[in-house]
């Protein structure tokens, strides 16, 4: 201990100065104001520049008027809407590709993954063909392709391929799908159903495992909760009527009017982005599967565990702890990818920013509310994901 | 995008760093050699790289023009191509000295992003539509898809006229010029909506420009021109009277085939004023005093660029209009060099 060198009763023999303790608390102030002083000085001469050229002026401008119009309005954009609500049109966009291309990737990725390590010949193959295309194709490039080579050749509007003839539409301005109205309660009894059944379902489940257990009695949790979470909205919708009432697009002089326009760019940039993720996130879920090791089945399949349970209980559990640390990266590579968008045209964040940029002339405060809007989803996405690893995670008895 | 990043970040940075030095931009340009212009990616008639990778076009013949003006050499500039996005911070930033990119002269632009020389080009904003659909008149584009440029005045008016007019319409906006025409080219709108002059220069690149037509409706005023940085009074005098020099030359019937002979004979006042016989005009914006003489010998005059660029013998067969000096009942005019 180096106190005792120093104890009360024997003066000390070093000058201060020569005292290593001493010594690093002045090297170490020392170097925290030079390193402050520089970032102090880079900041203040920024600053000072920026406000000189007229390039940075604060962020009053994001509540001017904005004055254009955006391709797709996820949330209402009026027309004397600001600056700051057409960026929050621009991060909802964002948010629908990320939430659409994490849900197609993961479904995608898996069903590919597994299929990798079947015994049957032709599904493995198909499944090994598919990762070693997508994932060695730039993105952008696989992006061009679906929004020019496929969707760009569809039919004009007046030509419209009717996969339900009358109801749907797919043409080179979009999908076009019905309109659901619910009449009467009909739309928040379904939609208060489905909340009361997923919460009644948590409970059923718990319940289900406390109560397995303490007796060993198992409790077909599973089917309880499909017929919770789907039957409640069904009778209640029953109750009301069935008040729905379905609009049609319908045909105008350009376009379709009526019903809901999917536009071809979401569906370019979400088909793209999320084909290409469960290129990885298949290899993500392979990986994870055969790092589980053979003894763990043969060991569940001899305490009599059916091949579904042994799946279940026993190599998916050891298999996620494996898989959900990179699938998180996979999910924060797909959401920031998703900035791509502006090379079709799709008003996603970076796009409507990069508009707000140009017609305000704020670029320094935009590029500092798209830096700030990244990092923060991409923090958040990481939470939760991190959440779900901790709970996943070996709990050491 | 990356590309307004570093301008606005680093090219910033840079500036300020280099601030304390510089006197002001037209002795930076006097002391570096050439003239950093910054014009489109790709505009026909206004600034477009021909198949030699030479710029030509309207815009660019103005850059070259103040070369001759300070240099008497029409090579001395440097081209940077930009997006409608990076423009302006390429311009505060000191990237470039001069923007000459069809850009719209507006209040705001003109008090806060830069300084407005002069108009090259008085434009107005217009339609297009596919002939096949039979429309006549911009007031039946009810429910169309428009295809536009982010981040221009273009698609500002585009949103007032429609809400004016109380009719529908889907916007489909695009970064690049010609991402816009190729969506329109593949039928992703109904519409191409830009300045009437690009309109014309666009449909040259469709595949089958004899299927467009242009609607008579022009909606709205577009006086495109050169923009120089603010607090630069020297350099804003030196593009600004270039501009006058080219005009006033018209005015004066100088050609770039005659102004020898004028500058050797003519015992016209004006003349002899703009082409440095008379009075000490150049020294004053701190040129040479023949600037306006190597202007029009070595570039012509406005008309002479308008005529090669846009005009009736180029391939746009754009006619003068509203761009005819005011003697002809347009709109160009010059105050004189006194």
């Amino acid at each position: 201990m180096a106190e005792d060198h120093r104890s009360a009763d024997e003066a000390p023999r070093v000058p201060w100065y020569n005292d290593p303790i001493w010594r690093g608390y002045v090297f170490q102030g020392l170097t925290l104001i030079v390193v402050a002083g520089i970032a102090w000085t880079i900041v203040h001469n920024t600053a000072v520049n920026l406000e000189k050229r007229h390039i940075a002026q604060g962020f009053g401008f994001l509540s001017t008027t904005a004055g254009f119009d955006l391709a797709q309005e996820s949330i209402s954009f009026p027309k004397d809407a600001s600056y700051g609500r057409a960026l929050l049109v621009g991060l909802v966009n964002t948010v629908i590709v990320a939430v659409a291309g994490i849900v197609f990737a993961t479904i995608v990725g898996f069903l590919v993954g597994v299929g990798r390590l079947s015994h049957n010949f032709v599904i493995s193959r198909l499944c090994t063909g598919y990762v070693e295309l997508l994932r060695n194709i730039p993105l952008l490039l696989q992006i061009f392709f679906w929004y020019f080579a496929v969707l760009g050749v569809l039919p004009s509007p007046r030509d419209s391929i009717q996969p339900v003839p009358g109801w749907v539409f797919l043409n080179n301005r979009g999908l076009y799908l019905p309109e659901f109205r619910f009449g009467g309660f009909a739309g928040d009894g379904i939609f208060y159903g489905l909340i009361f059944g997923l919460v009644v379902s948590w409970f059923v489940r718990r319940w289900a495992s406390k109560r397995q257990m303490e007796t060993g009695q198992p409790f077909p949790a599973g089917w309880t909760s499909v017929a919770l979470i789907v039957g409640l909205p069904l009778v209640l919708f029953a109750a009301s009527g069935f008040d729905l009432t379905l609009v049609a697009p319908k045909k105008s002089v350009f376009n379709l009017s009526g019903g809901i326009q999917i536009i071809p760019e979401l569906m370019a940039l979400v088909l793209a982005i999320s084909l290409y993720t469960a290129s990885f996130i298949a290899e993500v879920v392979r990986a994870g599967i055969l790092a589980v090791s053979h003894g763990q089945t043969e060991a569940a399949r001899s305490l009599g565990l059916s091949h579904g349970q042994t799946l279940r209980l026993v190599v998916i559990p050891q298999a996620m702890r494996v898989i959900i640390p990179p699938l998180t990266n996979q999910y924060l590579n797909l959401t920031k990818n998703s900035s791509l968008a502006v090379a079709i045209a799709y008003p996603d964040l970076v796009s409507v920013g990069g508009i707000v940029l140009n017609q305000s002339g704020q670029a320094i405060e935009v590029i500092a509310i798209w830096m700030a809007i990244y990092l923060g989803t991409s923090v958040a996405t990481a939470m939760i994901m991190n959440a779900y690893n901790r709970r996943m995670a070996i709990v050491e008895r | 995008m990356t590309k307004t990043m570093i301008v606005a970040t680093f090219g910033v940075a840079l500036a300020a760093s280099v601030a304390g030095a510089s006197a002001g931009t037209l002795d930076d340009v006097k002391a570096k050699g050439f003239i950093q212009c910054g014009v489109s990616q790709g505009l026909a008639g206004f600034s477009q790289p021909d198949s030699a990778g030479n710029w030509a076009g309207l815009d660019v013949d103005f850059c070259r023009s103040i070369a001759a003006a300070i240099f008497n050499d029409t090579s001395k500039v440097k081209f940077t191509p930009l997006s409608a996005k990076e423009r302006f911070t390429a311009l505060q930033s000191g990237e470039i000295d001069v923007l000459s990119r069809n850009t719209t002269w507006t209040m705001s632009r003109d008090t806060k992003q830069g300084k407005f020389a002069g108009v090259m080009y008085y434009d107005g904003q217009g339609f297009m539509v596919r002939k096949s659909l039979g429309i006549t008149s911009a007031k039946q584009l009810g429910g169309a898809s428009v295809c536009t440029n982010t981040g221009t005045t273009t698609e500002l008016n585009l949103a007032d006229w429609f809400r004016t007019q109380k009719l529908d319409y889907k916007v489909v906006s695009f970064e690049k010029s010609e991402e816009v025409v190729k969506a329109y080219d593949a039928g992703r709108c109904d519409v191409l909506t830009t300045d009437a002059s690009g309109l014309y220069a666009e449909r040259l690149k469709l595949t089958k420009p004899d299927e467009h037509i242009v609607l008579p409706e022009i909606i709205s005023k577009e006086p495109l021109g050169p923009m120089v940085r603010q607090g630069d009074d020297a350099w804003f005098n030196v593009v600004k009277w270039t501009y006058f020099a080219l005009l006033s030359a018209e005015e004066a019937g100088v050609t770039k085939a005659n102004v020898d002979e004028m500058k050797a004979k003519s015992e016209n006042p004006d003349i002899k004023r703009l082409l440095g016989k008379d009075g000490s005009f150049g020294t004053d914006i701190g040129l040479t005093n023949d600037w306006a003489y190597q202007i029009v010998k070595l570039m012509g005059n406005y008309g002479e660029l308008f005529e090669k660029n846009v005009g009736e013998t180029s391939p746009l067969k754009i006619s003068r209009g509203i761009n005819a000096l005011w003697s002809k009942g347009g709109l160009q005019y010059a105050p004189p060099i006194r």
